[in-house]
């Protein structure tokens, strides 16, 4: 009788409880022991059935999900946590939808253990989820994964049929499409802005497909350039940071050696400054002394002139080695010197 | 006993009878009724329990929700000659379940339709397109401030983008749409999910790129030595000026100094120049003349004048 419609490949609710025998099999057991002719058996065939379909009429609803009731296949209605009651199996089927849970697609990417450190299995495999031309026409990777919620469980229930295929196919359409408008250097520098611009298209897009779907968060990993490109762009950070360094280097130098010319000089100055009062100042004290000299000098110009160059001759003639005294009216003179000794002595 | 049993076989009977005439059609369903193979009525396109004929006329159940279509990649050339893979994947539904079910009848058959008919579109719609436009979306302005970038991509880019991807999705659909109509089938969208070069196009484009970061690294690394020796002329320029300044200064302090102390020492002397040279000349002798020295003096010299007499005229 209630026709069980193959569900398709659909991963997630479709919750039917455990499933029952069915209707007619039931009957079929019935009429088996009618004809047996055993009615004691038969009268318990009936109150287990009855009780079934009592048990069928109440059910509880989680705090994370809602019900959803059809009656001959056609929708009812859609009931929030608690207890419920509807009409038996087969009449009214119940179909439960987690609204609450938030259900995650990975792209180019696959989680082996959730955690606090979540590992995930390496990329390459799926690649080509991941591998996407840029509007700079480059290739990039450009793993990514979004999370959604059951928004609208009518929708979700009866307007697709494989909504896990349609995220999925929607995803990667709206995430090339997104990428392929950016250059390579926005791909690996902006994924926040590529992550939202995807979750307002992907949203529109699952709207307009009327798949019931809420997309909470889009979220991009680590994005990079074709495996055989990545040395070469690891290149470019390198020359950045040699660069960097060649230019650090050379201001080292510089403050090296400037502020130290700076000092040399103030010293050549205060050197000079210091020559230019030592001059001044000898020159005053020489001119003073001179002046005062002087001054006396005037007073007694005679005398002081003899006393003067006596008092230097007492000085002087000391000091002196040979002293020759020579008479001017005396004649041959020379010889008596003896100017040889010195070479004598040799 | 006996009753009993004549009771059981009709109500078996009736519940035969009422399992054949009724049927319960999903949300998710369409049913066209058929009888001896051919269609009667209208198709049922509400949910609901419903009721025929029994055993004369059969229900033939539809999806009647979106259906999901996954194209193969597909190999192809763009305009500019390049080949691409491309794939896409479509969305469509059921739309006349009678003329779906006297043409295609089934739904594997409906796809073996939507293959040949999309793929067909799509492959014309990408051959008269060059590749910038199915991958690009928009004339959005792209950050491409990096140094070096290809002459030749750089016109690319900047050519204005006169499709689009979504454009060119639904050029596809619309080209495929008409022809799916007989069959009871509307295209909700056909979308372009993947497009990538192909293998021999992919290891150029990598080689390409490769060589375009290997001389933006260049680029960079000359900046560095440019900037670094910019630095050093600088010092050098630096230095020298900070020394020349110095000395400049120097001198001048020295040579102000120098004109003071002279300026000092002729006002001093200018008073009496010849007594100046007296006691400086003394001076100059008592420094200068030591034990080395011979001194020849004649007897009339002022000093050993008194050698000879002891009075003066």
């Amino acid at each position: 009788m209630a026709r069980r419609e193959d569900r398709g490949r659909d991963p997630w609710g479709r919750d039917n409880g455990g499933l029952p025998p069915e209707f007619d099999k039931i009957l079929k057991s019935i009429t088996k022991s009618f004809r047996g002719g055993r009615f004691n058996i038969l009268i318990i065939i009936v109150a287990i059935v009855l009780i079934w379909i009592v048990f069928s009429c109440a059910y509880t609803v989680g705090v994370d999900e809602v019900g959803v009731i059809q009656r001959f296949g056609k929708y009812m209605r859609t009931t929030t946590p608690g207890l419920h009651f509807k009409l038996p199996r087969g009449i009214e089927n119940l179909t439960k939808v987690k609204v609450k849970k938030v259900y995650t697609e990975e792209f180019g990417l696959r989680t082996l253990r959730a955690g606090v450190k979540t590992e995930y299995a390496p990329g390459k495999r799926y690649l080509n989820e991941s591998l996407m031309l840029t509007g700079d026409l480059n290739c990039a990777i450009v793993p990514w994964i979004v999370q959604f919620r059951i928004d609208d469980p009518y929708k979700f229930l009866f307007k697709v049929r494989n909504i896990r295929a349609t995220l999925r196919d929607m995803s990667e359409s709206v995430m090339r499409l997104v990428v392929g408008d950016r250059s390579i250097n926005e791909v690996i520098t902006r994924r926040e802005e590529i992550a939202n611009e995807v979750k307002i298209k992907l949203q529109q897009a699952l709207d307009e497909s009327e798949t019931g779907i809420k997309i909470r968060t889009v979220e991009l990993q680590k994005t990079n350039v074709p495996e055989p490109v990545q040395p070469s762009f690891n290149e470019v950070n390198k020359a950045v940071q040699e660069k960097e360094q060649l230019i650090y280097q050379a201001k080292e130098e510089y403050n090296k050696i400037i502020p130290k010319a700076r000092g040399e000089a103030e010293q050549t100055i205060k050197e000079a400054e210091g020559y230019a009062l030592d001059r001044v100042n000898r020159a005053k004290g020489d001119a003073n002394r001179f002046l005062a000299l002087w001054r006396e000098y005037t007073k007694a110009k005679d005398v002081t002139r003899r006393r003067l160059y006596l008092e230097a001759m007492n000085v002087v003639i000391p000091k002196l080695g040979n002293k020759y005294i020579i008479d001017p009216e005396q004649q041959g003179l020379l010889p008596l010197l003896n100017l040889g000794r010195e070479g004598e002595k040799k | 006993m006996r009753g009993m049993v004549i009771v059981a076989v009709v109500v078996f009977a009736l519940f035969i009878l009422f399992s054949g005439a009724a049927f319960v059609v999903d949300e998710t369903e369409q049913v066209v009724i058929t009888q001896f193979g051919r269609s009667v009525g209208e198709p049922i396109k509400d949910a609901g329990l419903r009721f025929k004929i029994p055993f004369i006329q059969e229900a033939n159940f539809f999806p009647k929700n979106l259906l999901e279509w996954d194209g193969d990649p597909g190999q192809m050339p763009t305009l500019d000659k390049t080949y691409i893979w491309v794939d896409t994947f479509s969305r469509w539904r059921i739309d006349d379940p009678l003329a779906f079910f006297e043409t295609v009848n089934n739904e594997m058959a409906a796809l073996a339709k939507l293959d040949n008919i999309i793929e067909s579109a799509t492959r014309n719609l990408i051959t008269s397109h060059h590749l910038i436009e199915a991958v690009r979306n928009s004339d959005r302005k792209m950050d491409i401030r990096e140094v070096g970038i290809d002459e030749t991509i750089k016109e690319i880019i900047v050519k204005p983008i006169e499709v689009g991807r979504e454009k060119i999705a639904k050029g596809i659909m619309e080209q495929a749409q008409p022809k799916m109509l007989q069959f009871g089938i509307e295209l909700v969208d056909v979308r372009i999910k993947r497009i990538n070069y192909v293998e021999e196009v992919q290891q150029a484009v990598y080689n390409r790129m490769i060589a375009e970061r290997k001389q933006i690294a260049e680029k960079f690394r000359s900046e560095g030595r440019g900037e670094s020796s910019k630095i050093a002329g600088e010092k050098e320029k630096e230095l020298k000026k900070i020394t020349s300044e110095a000395y400049r200064k120097a001198q001048e302090i020295k040579g102000k100094a120098d004109a003071e102390a002279t300026r000092i020492y002729a006002d001093a002397y200018s008073k009496d120049p010849e007594f100046y040279s007296f006691i400086n000349t003394l001076e100059i002798y008592k420094d200068s003349l030591d034990k080395e020295t011979w001194l020849m003096l004649s007897t009339k010299s002022d000093f050993f004048k008194y050698l000879k007499k002891y009075y003066t005229e």
